[in-house]
């Protein structure tokens, strides 16, 4: 896992219906392939993303192999007030990355 | 007179010798594996009462397919309803390993009536659970978007809960060209 990159609207007002964009580089071994002695190559996925803002969680998502290598997600969040984002991806492996981003409220 | 009489009768030996040996081999023919006629029908009738037994699959395909088991745990004995569920998929994916989808649900996201979660299931992959979106009032808006694996070609499953206990459903087939899931 590198650092993630986050896509926000430049700014928002308070009320305003924003689209978040995230995307993060992660392999997302499914498990189901084998290395070329047979061995199978062990699952390694990013199995949940949370983000909160301000302190209250807006959107998880709890993912399975299914989803593609370097996952991306899009989802939305009606903007309370002024506040930061905290988004964390949490792989199999137990390795966490948090990404802190202030949202510009006008 | 005394010598055709002979003759006749040894021709005749030689026709029923004949004969027996024809019953012979369709007797061989009829037992290859020179079973009796008793073990023969204790073993028939044993096969038979085996078919019979309840509860007991002969075939893997009889059990639930893992796709239906997932369904399972998330509807539970819930009937969803069908529509209100705005599925962007490719009709042809190229490329199995990412799939673009695009989820947005008709709903107000109101405190009292909003979507709490998406769930998506790919019906002929490995592990069809593919993933899980939880949602709230917070959200303002119910769509997700991200990219999936499919193995092969399918139908995908998504089902939307709502926070009033009720279940939304909607099904799409894709048709895969190069299948994802490293198989």
């Amino acid at each position: 896992m590198t650092k993630p990159r986050v896509k926000l609207p430049e700014s928002a007002k308070v009320g305003e219906v924003i689209e978040v964009k995230t995307l993060i580089s992660h392999v997302m071994e499914t498990g189901q392939r084998k290395d070329p002695e047979g061995k199978t190559i062990p699952r390694n996925i990013i199995n949940t993303f949370t983000a909160a803002f301000a302190g209250t969680e807006v959107f998880k998502a709890e993912m399975h192999p299914g989803i593609s290598a370097n996952p991306y997600l899009s989802f939305y969040m009606k903007v309370p007030g002024p506040g930061e984002f905290e988004f964390a991806w949490t792989d199999d492996g137990g390795k966490k990355i948090v990404e802190k981003i202030k949202l510009n409220v006008t | 007179m005394l010598r055709h009489m002979l003759q006749g009768w040894i021709d005749a030996g030689r026709i029923l010798y004949k004969k027996r040996l024809q019953m012979r081999r369709t007797v061989h023919v009829r037992r290859p594996h020179r079973l009796s006629r008793r073990a023969f029908a204790i073993g028939a009738g044993a096969a038979l009462t085996v078919a019979a037994l309840p509860g007991r699959p002969l075939l893997a395909q009889d059990q639930p397919q893992a796709w239906e088991q997932a369904l399972r745990k998330i509807l539970g004995d819930a009937k969803p309803i069908e529509g209100k569920i705005a599925v962007e998929l490719p009709e042809i994916a190229e490329n199995g390993n990412t799939v673009p989808f695009t989820i947005a649900v008709d709903s107000p996201m109101t405190e009292k009536d909003h979507v709490k979660a998406i769930h998506i299931i790919a019906t002929s992959n490995p592990q069809p659970g593919v993933a899980t979106f939880r949602l709230s009032p917070l959200s303002g808006k119910a769509a997700v978007a991200s990219r999936m694996r499919l193995q092969r070609t399918q139908d995908v499953i998504v089902i939307a809960e709502l926070s009033d206990g009720r279940f939304l459903s909607a099904k799409r087939p894709v048709k895969v060209t190069i299948g994802g899931c490293g198989g």
